[in-house]
Order: C-alpha cells, then structure tokens, then sequence
C-alpha cells in the first residue's frame, strides 16, 4: 500500500520534471567520461585502423605511404601471427578452463559455513590484490634453478621436472605462465561464483535433501544447472582478459620459448622494431578478436545491464 | 544450514565427531574434515607463493642460491639498497600521484555518469551504458600505437598527464558502472523528497545521493586505484626514461649491475614493497572489494 501510493507519487513527480531540463542535465553529467573514452578510446582506434593500413618508413621518419591490405596480407603470411595466436588461444583456454576448476572449488568451500569463512575471503583476496608484474616475479622465483621452491619440491617428491629450467624450455615457459596466471585470478572466478551461490536459495536444496539426493547429486542437478549464468559471466570476462594478456609473457620470458602473444607480438613489432604500420595491423587484429569475444559478452549481460537502467 | 550445524574449527571437529558417530553413521564427520582440507589447501595455495617472494626478498649473497623455506640468515639489506635506488623512490612517486588524480577524476566524472545513468532519463541510455561496458573490455594494445604517436607529436610521452588520460578511460567504465549500482541501491523516495522541497537534480545528486552513497565511492575508488596501480602495457609503451617510469615497469625493468645478472634479491624487495600496501586495503577493505568486484557479476 505505502509503496503504491509512493510509485504514485514518484511517477507524478517525474511527469512534472521529465523534459529538457533533464535531458540537458544528463549530457552534461555525461559529456566528461563521454569526451574522455571518445578522446582516448573511439579516436585512437580510428587512428590505429588508418596506420594499419599505412606503410612508415623505418630509415627516414616521418614517410609513409598508403598500403592497402598488406600489412594484414604480411601478417597473415607470417608464421609469427599463427604462432601468437595458437599461444594466446592456448593459454587462454587452459588457464580459464582450470581457474573455473579452481575457482570453483574456492567458491564452494567459501559458501560452506564455518568460522573463519571471513578470513578465508581475505586470504583469497591475497592473490588478487597482487599485481600482475609481481605475480610473474613471484612465480620466477618459485620456478628458479636452486633457489626455486618448484624445483626442490620436485626433486624431494621425486617427481620429473626437478632438473628443468622451466623458464628456458618450450612448453615449460608456458606453464609458468599459466600457473601465474591462475593464482592471480582464480580468486576472482571464486568471488563471482560465491556471489551466484549465495543467489542460490536454501530451501532448493532443503528440498532435494527430504526427497533423498546425495550431495553430489545436489550439486550436479542444482548447483550446477543454477550456477551456469554467473560461470558463463565469469568465463566470458577472463577470457576477454586472458586474451589481452601481455605483463606474464614480457616478465617471465620476453616471449622466448614460444610465449609470444598478441599483445606482446603487437607490442614488439610497434616498439622494437619500430613498423608502426604492420604493428598497429597486429593490433586491430587483436581488437577484433576481443571484441568479438565482448559482443557476446555484452549480449550475454545485457539483461542485467537493463535492469541497471531501467527504472 | 547442515554445514552451519556440523561445522566447528579446529579440535572441536575430532570431538564432535566422535559424538556424532553414535548417533548417525560417519558422514557427519567427513564432510567438515573435507572442508578443512580444502580450507588448508586454499590458504596454502593463495599465501605461499607470495611468503616464497618475501623469503627471498630477505636473502642476500649466497643464500640466493638455495631453496631455504626460511632463510638462514635474513637481512633487509635489499630493501635498504631500494629505497637508496632513485628510480625506484621516483617510481613510487610517479605510481601515487597518478593513482590518486586518477582515482579522483573517475571518482568525479564516474559518478556524474552514474547519476544520469541510474536516475535521469534521456533517450540513448542502454546505448550508452553499451558502449561504456565495451570500452572496459578493449585491449589496451589496440590504443597503444596511436596514442603513442600522438603524445610524441603533442609532447605528452613521458609525462603524468600522458598517463592519466588513458588510465581515467579504462577506469570509468569500472567507476561508472559500480557506482551506478550503488544509486539505484539508494530509495528514490529521499531524492523525491528534496525535489519537492525545491532542490534541483543536481542539488539532490550533491546533497543526498552522493552522501549516501559513500561506500559506493569507497568501493569504486578502491578498484580503479588497484587498476592503476597495476597498469603495465600503456606504462611501459608511453614512457622511456626511468624517471617517468610507473611501480610495474620500474620493478620489471630492474637489472643488476651487468645486463645479465638478475638481482633477484632486489626486484623480489621491490615487490614485496609495492605490493604491501595493496594487500593491507584488501585486509581492510575486503567486504567493499568484494562488493565491488560482484556488483552486478559484470566488472572487476
């Protein structure tokens, strides 16, 4: 009753106000970020697409030519593209697919019950509060010959790989990468699952327990099944990120060993070896494979967005 | 509900076991063991690779030669020979006054973007609200050259601002969309009220919105300050001389006295150093992050 005759009130007030003294305070509230990502973002890309499809003198500065397609002809030509893209597609879905595992198992043992649930949240937080740099640091040092916790721990168990020097091997190297990769941001993962779990009513799984269902039962025909549109969020986001990844490679590797990405293949062309044409092209093919992956994304949270709009 | 019944830390669990083994077979007993082995495994899996970082930060000489779980003779000699390096006390410099002027502008253009996108009412809104989302998503290598080339044309390359401009578009959106969830949080029935007593929308925005929604700010200010904090690829493209260098790409541009001895001891140091201050505001602030990070399940 009270919140009726409040929604009365509130739509009246609006009728009265709604007009252009509204819209006109909206663009103005809007137009400092908007200037912002038009200056910063929409320009750039412009300007990143037209030296894409320009040839730049290495020897004299300042010459250029128009160049159609070739600098995409070049790198579609070029075993390095392929060789990025099979690195970044590789990484990506190993470290997604197993922070989804871990973060899973995070979240679940998150949701339960117990004291210190608190503290584990900040333990969990650790990790990603680390940053990304430090993160590749941290794990160099795991991973060093001698001084390596990896190394030592491996040889002690009696495991293989004691005697590796996992950053100077193919393979390896990527392995590291992944594993720091993982460790920063599976807590991540953990923490927008929990939030979908806690979403999760009680009374669901109250339910199946009274009809007989093991524990396991309860978690693959519930949990799972009611889970699913906060993993799909989850695993969309990190994959966006993980396709950008560029900080693990330049740190742990420089790209040796076949640890090249995108970005960082993007990024050496641009600065070492200074082709601003063929660079930017490797940039825009970066942006378009993001961006694609973001428009499902975005259709993907488009209906919570609304509800974010909507009144 | 069952966990919260079953569930007691440390001793208690044996104890309560055993009485729960007359009434009902073993089950009631294996699960909170379970739980605190995943609990012990979580814990070792977050914190030990960052003690391994501080384990070696403190060893110095020969000692960095060995895979001690403690060292044996700890010094803090690396991080004195830090804080006397000046590019890595410029670094810090740099990293805080960009953080902060970052953190300030998207803290106030965000959250004048927010207001208009949570309360007022224009056409274009889920548009705008799209477009937003998708800037968060870009990859920073996309702008990376063009920008690059347009601050060494305009003179912004190696500088604050040359910085800022880029980091303030990828945190608004994070700003925007975080704080736009928390004013639709606050009821509308407060604003209603300051309109009719005659205050403008931009008035009920300053004087009532924005007040309330503090732990919103807290929040936002938070994240993007870990985003620029953290920032690497526009660091390390837009910037060339040490003393315009950020944390990230002071620390992992370190080098040793040769190019091809790595002072591990020292960049483990550094690391330790700019990374405290992060995880003391996540030990603070961890019910604002978390709030932050799953508003909405859409940004982090």
């Amino acid at each position: 009753m009270e919140a009726a005759t409040a929604r009365l009130g509130k739509g009246g007030s609006r009728r009265r106000r709604y007009g252009t003294g509204e819209r006109r305070l909206a663009l103005a509230m809007l137009s400092p970020s908007m200037i912002v990502i038009a200056l910063v973002a929409a320009y750039p890309i412009g300007y990143a697409i037209w030296l894409s499809l320009n040839e730049y003198s290495v020897r004299v500065p300042g010459l250029s030519r128009f160049a159609g397609f070739d600098n995409y002809t070049e790198a579609f030509a070029s075993p390095e593209f392929w060789q990025a893209v099979l690195v970044t597609f590789m990484f990506t879905a190993i470290s997604v697919s197993l922070e989804l595992i871990v973060g899973l198992g995070m979240a679940l043992a998150m949701h339960e019950a117990f004291r210190g649930r608190g503290v584990l949240r900040t333990v969990v937080l650790v990790p990603w509060a680390v940053l990304t740099v430090v993160s590749a640091i941290t794990w160099r040092t795991i991973f060093e010959p001698n001084l390596g916790l990896a190394p030592q721990l491996l040889s002690n168990l009696g495991l293989p790989g004691a005697d590796v020097v996992w950053l100077g091997e193919e393979g390896y190297s990527l392995a590291v990468m992944i594993l720091a990769d993982v460790w920063k941001t599976a807590p991540f993962m953990a923490l927008l699952l929990l939030a979908g779990l806690q979403v999760i009513s009680d009374d669901v799984y109250d339910a199946a327990k009274v009809d007989g269902a093991s524990t396991m039962q309860r978690f693959r025909r519930i949990t799972l099944p009611l889970l699913a549109p906060a993993i799909l969020v989850a695993l969309i986001f990190r994959t966006l990120d993980a396709l950008r990844i560029f900080d693990l490679p330049y740190v742990l590797t420089r790209g040796a060993n076949n640890t090249t990405t995108l970005s960082l293949l993007a990024h050496q062309e641009l600065t070492s070896n200074r082709l601003i044409g063929y660079g930017s092209a490797l940039s825009v093919l970066t942006f378009i494979i993001v961006m694609a992956v973001s428009f499902l994304y975005i259709r993907t949270v488009g209906g919570n967005i609304r509800s974010l709009v909507e009144e | 509900m069952e966990a919260g019944a079953v569930t007691r830390p440390g001793t208690a669990v044996a104890e309560r076991g055993k009485v729960a083994e007359r009434r009902a077979p073993r089950r009631n007993w294996v699960r909170p063991a379970l739980l605190w082995i995943a609990v012990a495994l979580i814990c070792v899996f977050c914190l030990l690779p960052f003690y391994w970082l501080i384990n070696v930060s403190l060893k110095t000489g020969t000692d960095l030669s060995s895979a001690d779980l403690i060292p044996p003779n700890p010094s803090l000699d690396n991080y004195k020979s830090i804080f006397e390096n000046d590019d890595f006390i410029s670094a810090l410099r740099n990293s805080t006054i960009i953080t902060t002027i970052t953190t300030f502008l998207a803290l106030l253009f965000g959250s004048f973007a927010a207001y208009a996108l949570a309360r007022l009412r224009f056409r274009f809104k889920f548009l705008v609200l799209a477009v937003v989302l998708s800037i968060s998503t870009f990859p920073p290598i996309a702008i990376a050259a063009p920008i690059f080339k347009l601050w060494t044309d305009v003179g912004l390359y190696n500088t604050y601002t040359g910085l800022i401009i880029p980091y303030l578009t990828f945190a608004l959106p994070l700003a925007i969309y975080i704080l736009a969830s928390f004013f639709k949080e606050i009821p509308k029935e407060l604003e209603e009220a300051a309109l009719v007593d005659g205050a403008t929308h931009f008035q009920a925005f300053r004087k009532v919105v924005l007040p309330l929604a503090a732990p919103g700010l807290v929040t936002a200010g938070l994240l993007t300050a870990f985003f620029v904090w953290n920032e690497f690829l526009l660091a390390v493209t837009l910037t060339s001389s040490p003393s315009a260098y950020t944390v990230p790409v002071s620390v992992a541009n370190f080098t040793g006295s040769t190019e091809f001895e790595v002072p591990l001891g020292t960049i483990s140091a550094a690391s330790v150093v700019i990374t405290i201050p992060l995880v003391a505001l996540v030990i603070i602030f961890q019910k604002r992050i978390v709030a932050g990070m799953t508003a909405g399940a859409v940004k982090g």
